[in-house]
C-alpha cells in the first residue's frame, strides 16, 4: 500500500487507509482492478498522461495542509473532452474523483479521500489563457493557468485579475474558482466570485455545460454563484471567463507601526467606520514584522507590536484625501510612525514584506499550521488576545499575519514537528482558536476553505437544516457522491464530532 | 443603531413566519408586487403570505446590515443614510420594493457598473424552506467561504426555492459626490469610448441617441472625470432617464453596440458596461439582434434546476407557477 510509505506512516491510533475492502457504492459501479483503471484512462488521454508510480501517487496524496490521503492514479488531461473522458472511466470503474490544479490549498480539499482511493484529475496542463478582450475586459483561460501569470499577461492593456491569494504565483484559476479564494486586495474589489463570469464544467456524471455567462443576468437560477466555492465538489470547470479590472490611475501605499496590537486594530476599526474602503488593510504583528524585516530588509520597524500596510487605489482626488484620512486616525490611535509610499518602487517592497511572511518565519521553526477564519471587525481585539492566550497555553510560538480590513485572520502556529508530542498542541489550539472565532460571531474560513479540514467544525455554525439545505444544491449536481467525496459537509453520522477525520486521511 | 445581538422579539418574529409559512399547502410570499409578472403568476389559488418588516441592526463600522425581508427599500435606505452609509440595489421604485422582493427577482440596479450586482450584496440569508423550517446560509461577516453558497442560489430564485425571511446585506459609504451627466446633442458621443476613459464610473446609459454618465466619489475626482473625460459634450442633468418597463434583456457588454441597428423596436435605455437593457418590446429588440425571446436555456442546466427544485421543494409548494428557467 502505497500510503505506508516512507515518513509518511500515519500515527497510531488514526485508523488504516481505505483498500478495497471499504470500497463502497458512492462511485456507483463495481469497483475494478487499478490495472484495468489505468488501461482505461490511458485509452482515453494517453498513456504518458495517467501516472500509476508508487512516488507519483504517493506525491498527489497531499495538498498543502497538513492532511493526507490515498489516490489510485493521477492522470492530466489536456481538453475538455479529456477531462470527461476521465470522469466517465473513474464512475465506470466504480472511483470516486478528486479534481487538483497546483495543490496549493491549506484546507485538505485536494486531498484525495473516499470509500476508495479515488482518481486524482490534475488541470495543471490545461494552461492557455485562450482570448482576451480589452474593450470588454474579459478572458477565458483554462483551469490551469496560473493567477498572476494572467495578470501579467493582461497588464499591457492597463488590466488584472483582482483577487491575489498569497499564493498567487503558484495557485490556478481553477483553484480559486474552487475554493472562491480571496486575497489583501479583495477588500475593495471582492473575490474570486465576483470576478467569474461563466464557466465550462465537466459535471459529476461526465456531460459539460456552461454554467453563468458572458451576459449579466443570463436566464435561470445563478448556477455559476452555486459553483463558485463549491471546492471541487460539483464538477470540474475547464475553461473559465474570467472579469478583469482596470489598473488604478492611483495607489498609494501606507506603512503604520504601533506599540500596541489593540491600537493597530482600532485603527482598522476607525478606517472602516469613517467609510473609507481601502483596496487592501492588513495587519502584521511583531513575530511576523520581526522575521520578515530579517528576510526582505523592507524597512519594516522590528520594535513594533503591530504594523498595518494600507493602500488606497482609484483616482488622485479620492486618494490623496484616504490616505490622509487613513494617516489622521492611524496617529489619534497611536501610530509611531506613517510611512507612506506612492513610488512603485517603495510599495513593492512593502508588498514582498507582506507577501514573504510564510517564507519568513521558516527562520524561527521549520513548520507552521495556517488557520483562516473570519470575525466581525469590531471583534479584532478581544479576539486577538484570546488567540496569543490560547498559544501561550499551549507552549507555542503564534504570530498573526492577515486581512485586517475585513475581519479575516490568520493566526500562523510555528512548530518543528520533531518535537515529540507538538502536533497535537498545534491542533488543541487551532480547535480552540476555531471555537473563540465562532463565539464572537464569526465564521469557520474567510478563503482557504472548509475541505477536510473544518469539516467537522460545520456544526458549530450550521444547523441540521442548514447543513441539509446545502447538501441539497451538492446532491443535485452530483447525486452519486462521485466528486470529491467527504468534503466540505460532515456525514450524517459524524455530525458534530470534532476533528474526526476520515479513515485513510491523516495528519 | 449599533447592537450586534439579535433579541428574542427578532427571532420570534422570523419563527412567526415559518409557522405562517407551514408545511403543506401552496404558498407564494408577497413584497411591494413592483415586479409581480416576472417569471409568471403564481397558479390561482396560492396562498399569499408577507415576510417580516424593519431593519433589525445596521453596524456602520463592520459596514453590514440586517434586515428583514419585507423592509422597503426606501425604509432600508433612510436607516442606512443615518450612518452615511447605502445599499446599492436601486429598485426602480424603492418606496413599494421590498428588499426580499428584490432579491427574489435578483435584477441588478443601475448602478451595478460600479457597486456590482444585486446577489454581491449578499452576506447571510435566512430563509423558510418548503418543509416549514428556518434555513440559515452564509454569514454575519463581509469575507466568507464557510460552506455552499446558497445565498447567490437564492438571489433570483423567486421564491421557487425557499421564502427570504431576513437578510444580511453588505453597505458601502454614502459617496461624497454624486452626479449626472448626460450628452447635448443626439448622437453625438460614443458611448463605448466614455466608458473607456472613465475610471470606476458608477453608470453608462444609452438609449441609442443619448448618453447620461453617473459619477461618484471624492468631489475633486467627480469634477476632474467630468472634466477631461466627458467634455463639452455633456451637461449636468437631474438624474437618469425614465427607463422602459415593457421587459428587460441581458446581452454581453461586447454586443450592445449592435442595438444602434434595432431600428424600430420601442424605446430602449442600456447600461454600458454592465449588459443590461431595459425596453419597452424586448421581444421586438430580440428578434431584431437576432436572439431567442424568451432567452433559451440549454436542456442539461433545465436538469440541474428541476434537480435543485425537487430537493428544495419536493411538492412544488413554493411559488407554484412562476418559472426561473424555461419548462
Amino acid at each position: 500500500m502505497t500510503a505506508t510509505a516512507s515518513r509518511d506512516v500515519p500515527p497510531e491510533g488514526t485508523g488504516p487507509a481505505v483498500g478495497p475492502a471499504a470500497a463502497g457504492a458512492a462511485a456507483g459501479a463495481a469497483l475494478s482492478s487499478v490495472g484495468d483503471l489505468i488501461a482505461d484512462l490511458g485509452r482515453a488521454l494517453a498513456p504518458d498522461r495517467v501516472r500509476s508510480s508508487a512516488t507519483e501517487v504517493a506525491l498527489y496524496r497531499r495538498d498543502a495542509s497538513m492532511l493526507a490521503g490515498e489516490a489510485a492514479v493521477i492522470c492530466f488531461p489536456l481538453t475538455t473532452e479529456e477531462v470527461a473522458a476521465a470522469v466517465r472511466v473513474s464512475r465506470a470503474h466504480g472511483r470516486p474523483f478528486v479534481p487538483r490544479g497546483s495543490g496549493t490549498g491549506l484546507a485538505g480539499g485536494a486531498v484525495p479521500t473516499g470509500p476508495t482511493p479515488p482518481v486524482v484529475i490534475v488541470t495543471t496542463k490545461m494552461n492557455q489563457i485562450l482570448s482576451v478582450d480589452p474593450v470588454a475586459r474579459m478572458a477565458w483561460v483554462q483551469p490551469g493557468v496560473l493567477n498572476l501569470d494572467l495578470s501579467r499577461a493582461v497588464a499591457r492593456h492597463g488590466l488584472h485579475f483582482a483577487p491575489d491569494p498569497s499564493s498567487q504565483q503558484s495557485c490556478t484559476i481553477g483553484g480559486n474558482v474552487a475554493n472562491n479564494s480571496g486575497g489583501p486586495h479583495c477588500l475593495l474589489h471582492g473575490v474570486t466570485t465576483a470576478h467569474v463570469l461563466a464557466m465550462e464544467v465537466v459535471l459529476p456524471d461526465g456531460s459539460v455545460v456552461e454554467l453563468g455567462g458572458l451576459d449579466p443576468e443570463p436566464a435561470g437560477l445563478d448556477l455559476r454563484g452555486a459553483f463558485v466555492g463549491s471546492e471541487g465538489t460539483m464538477g470540474i470547470a475547464t475553461r473559465i471567463a474570467v472579469r478583469l479590472t482596470p489598473l488604478p490611475p492611483a495607489v498609494t501605499t501606507l506603512l503604520a507601526d504601533f506599540t500596541s496590537f489593540e491600537a493597530a486594530a482600532q485603527t482598522v476599526t476607525g478606517v472602516i467606520a469613517a467609510g473609507i474602503v481601502p483596496a487592501a488593510l492588513e495587519m502584521m504583528d511583531a513575530l511576523i514584522t520581526e522575521a520578515v524585516e530579517a528576510f526582505v530588509h523592507a524597512g519594516f520597524p522590528t520594535d513594533a507590536a503591530a504594523v498595518l500596510l494600507v493602500e488606497v487605489d482609484g483616482l488622485p482626488g479620492g486618494v490623496a484625501a484616504a490616505a490622509a484620512a487613513i494617516t489622521d486616525i492611524a496617529r489619534a490611535n497611536g501610530a509611531r510612525t506613517v510611512r507612506v509610499a506612492t513610488d512603485p518602487a517603495e510599495r513593492a517592497l512593502l508588498w514582498k514584506g507582506r507577501k514573504s511572511a510564510f517564507g519568513a518565519i521558516a527562520r524561527i521553526k521549520p513548520n507552521y499550521y495556517l488557520h483562516d477564519t473570519v470575525v466581525p471587525r469590531s471583534q479584532l481585539v478581544p479576539v486577538l488576545t484570546q488567540v496569543y492566550e490560547i498559544a501561550a497555553r499551549h507552549r507555542l510560538r503564534l504570530g498573526n499575519v492577515f486581512h485586517a480590513g475585513d475581519g479575516n485572520l490568520h493566526p500562523l502556529i510555528l512548530f518543528d514537528k520533531r518535537e515529540p508530542g507538538v502536533m497535537d498542541r498545534v491542533l488543541a489550539a487551532g480547535n480552540e482558536i476555531i471555537e473563540v472565532c465562532v463565539a464572537a460571531g464569526g465564521m469557520l474560513s474567510g478563503e482557504h476553505g472548509i475541505g477536510l479540514e473544518k469539516r467537522d467544525f460545520m456544526g458549530l455554525v450550521f444547523s441540521a437544516q442548514d447543513l441539509e439545505a446545502q447538501s441539497w444544491l451538492r446532491q443535485a449536481f452530483d447525486p452519486a457522491g462521485a466528486c470529491n467525496p467527504w468534503k466540505v459537509l460532515p456525514s450524517g453520522a459524524r455530525c458534530g464530532d470534532l476533528q474526526d477525520l476520515p479513515p485513510g486521511a491523516w495528519i | 443603531m449599533t447592537v450586534a445581538s439579535r433579541d428574542s422579539v427578532v427571532d420570534s418574529e422570523l419563527a412567526d413566519f415559518a409557522t405562517l409559512v407551514g408545511t403543506d399547502d401552496p404558498v407564494c410570499v408577497v413584497g411591494g408586487r413592483t415586479q409581480w409578472e416576472v417569471g409568471g403568476l403564481p397558479r390561482p389559488g396560492t396562498r399569499e403570505v408577507v415576510a417580516p418588516a424593519g431593519v433589525v441592526s445596521h453596524q456602520p463600522e463592520e459596514m453590514i446590515v440586517r434586515v428583514r425581508a419585507g423592509t422597503t427599500v426606501a425604509a432600508l435606505d433612510s436607516v442606512l443614510a443615518m450612518g452615511g452609509q447605502m445599499v446599492a440595489l436601486d429598485p426602480v421604485d424603492p418606496a413599494s420594493a421590498t428588499v426580499g422582493g428584490v432579491l427574489a427577482v435578483g435584477h441588478s440596479g443601475i448602478r451595478r457598473l460600479r457597486y456590482g450586482p444585486a446577489r454581491d450584496t449578499v452576506l447571510e440569508v435566512r430563509f423558510v424552506s418548503a418543509r416549514g423550517q428556518l434555513v440559515k446560509a452564509g454569514g454575519p461577516v463581509v469575507k466568507n467561504v464557510t460552506g455552499y453558497d446558497l445565498c447567490r442560489l437564492l438571489v433570483g430564485s423567486l421564491g421557487t426555492l425557499g421564502l427570504i425571511g431576513e437578510v444580511v446585506l453588505r453597505c458601502h459609504p454614502r459617496p461624497a459626490a454624486h452626479r449626472w451627466f448626460g450628452s447635448v446633442e443626439p448622437g453625438a458621443v460614443d458611448p463605448f469610448a466614455v466608458f473607456g476613459r472613465l475610471y470606476r464610473a458608477s453608470s453608462v446609459l444609452w438609449d441609442g441617441a443619448h448618453v447620461w454618465v453617473l459619477l461618484e466619489g471624492h468631489p475633486d475626482d467627480v469634477d476632474a472625470q467630468a472634466a477631461d473625460v466627458l467634455g463639452p459634450g455633456f451637461a449636468e442633468v437631474a438624474g437618469p432617464p425614465s427607463l422602459p418597463v415593457g421587459g428587460r434583456l441581458s446581452l454581453a457588454p461586447g454586443n450592445l453596440r449592435a442595438l444602434s441597428g434595432v431600428g424600430r423596436s420601442g424605446r430602449w435605455v442600456a447600461q454600458v458596461g454592465v449588459g443590461t437593457v431595459q425596453a419597452d418590446e424586448p421581444s421586438a429588440v430580440a428578434a431584431a439582434l437576432s436572439l431567442p425571446w424568451p432567452p433559451a436555456v440549454a436542456p442539461r442546466i433545465v436538469v440541474l434546476h428541476h434537480e435543485l427544485k425537487q430537493r428544495f421543494d419536493p411538492d412544488g409548494r413554493l411559488n407554484p407557477g412562476r418559472l426561473v428557467a424555461g419548462p
